[in-house]
């Protein structure tokens, strides 16, 4: 079956993000002043076979921990779906 | 006492995007008068040699994170068995931020606080030389020594325990300091946590620093502090002819 799986990497809380505070400092010079702040992250889309959600699921936490996030900073979160649109079996006609 | 009877052999890793592997080549080869051997990453063979350099870059591109990508490199395993067996590893600049990602050294480098690109001279302050005696033998404890740095990505991170551990195992041994030697926000060109520069692990035979030694290995390059790490590197073999004679 053809997975998506959309990877969410953040910056742990309490490690700074110039990055996401310049964004925020931009937003505030631009009149948006109710914005108290911005977290900058990674998105990514990764498209995969896996025989079930299950080996789905213990795939996209494997390529996290091994390559996606790095822990000492980061964390990582992500939503798993059936790829409809690459599997023709789920095709509706 | 018996000397190594040969020239030291230095192994430069070169990945992707490496871009510092020349200088060091040079100074080994040109200054001290070493062999020095470029490895391309696919690599899983240093070859015979007595210390390994991860020198500065932009190894597979920086994408995804600094290192991040190289530290799965083949060259990497070898690198860590290397380590592991207790031969000295320098890694410098994108080197460091390598040798984090692979769990060689603790911690990790992130974007400089101000998000700007840093090429500039840096005073350093040494702290317990004694710690790496391989690359910092030759150096005295609290004293200055200037480095270039050259990073966007510099800022040493890690939590408040590893730091902790680090400063009370000694293994916090360059910091960045002002003209005075004093460990001050002004001095820290990068945001990085309690003015660290470098660290090296347990065993004091990997050092992880950002600045480029290499790049103060000549005079007419304005100035040589560096060239005293590669001093110390070759007395501290010369000192250990058998352990090195094994390492090959």
């Amino acid at each position: 079956m053809h997975w998506l799986a959309e990877v969410h990497v953040s910056l742990r809380s309490g490690i700074a993000d110039p990055e996401g505070q310049t964004i925020g400092s931009a937003l505030r010079s631009l009149g948006y002043d109710s914005v108290s702040e911005v977290r900058s992250g990674k998105l990514m889309r990764i498209s995969f076979e896996a025989d079930d959600s299950a080996a789905a699921e213990a795939a996209v936490a494997e390529m996290c921990g091994r390559l996606l996030a790095n822990p000492v900073m980061e964390t990582a979160t992500w939503e798993l779906r059936a790829d409809e649109q690459q599997d023709p079996e789920l095709v509706v006609p | 006492m018996t000397l190594l009877a040969r020239r030291p052999r230095v192994a430069v890793a070169v990945f992707p995007g490496t871009w510092s592997e020349r200088d060091f080549a040079h100074v080994a080869t040109e200054v001290l008068g070493w062999d020095a051997r470029l490895v391309w990453h696919a690599e899983d063979d240093l070859g015979a040699c007595d210390a390994v350099v991860l020198p500065g870059g932009f190894a597979h591109g920086d994408y995804l994170r600094t290192g991040a990508v190289a530290r799965f490199s083949p060259v990497m395993r070898a690198v860590a068995a290397f380590a592991a067996a207790g031969g000295p590893v320098i890694g410098s600049c994108n080197g460091f931020q390598i040798l984090t990602e692979a769990g060689m050294l603790p911690g990790a480098l992130m974007r400089n606080d101000h998000l700007e690109f840093r090429c500039d001279w840096q005073t350093l302050r040494v702290e317990h030389p004694d710690a790496s005696e391989a690359w910092l033998g030759d150096l005295a404890d609290g004293e200055l020594i200037d480095l270039p740095i050259s990073h966007g990505e510099g800022r040493y991170v890690a939590d408040a325990a590893t730091l902790d551990q680090l400063e009370a195992e000694r293994r916090v041994v360059l910091r960045y300091a002002d003209a005075a030697g004093r460990i001050t926000g002004d001095a820290n060109p990068n945001g990085s946590e309690r003015g660290i520069a470098g660290i090296v692990n347990e065993a004091g035979n990997v050092l992880g620093l950002m600045p480029h030694p290499e790049r103060a290995s000549e005079s007419e390059v304005g100035g040589t502090d560096g060239l005293r790490l590669f001093r110390s590197l070759e007395r501290w073999l010369q000192a250990r002819p058998a352990a090195a004679e094994r390492r090959l």
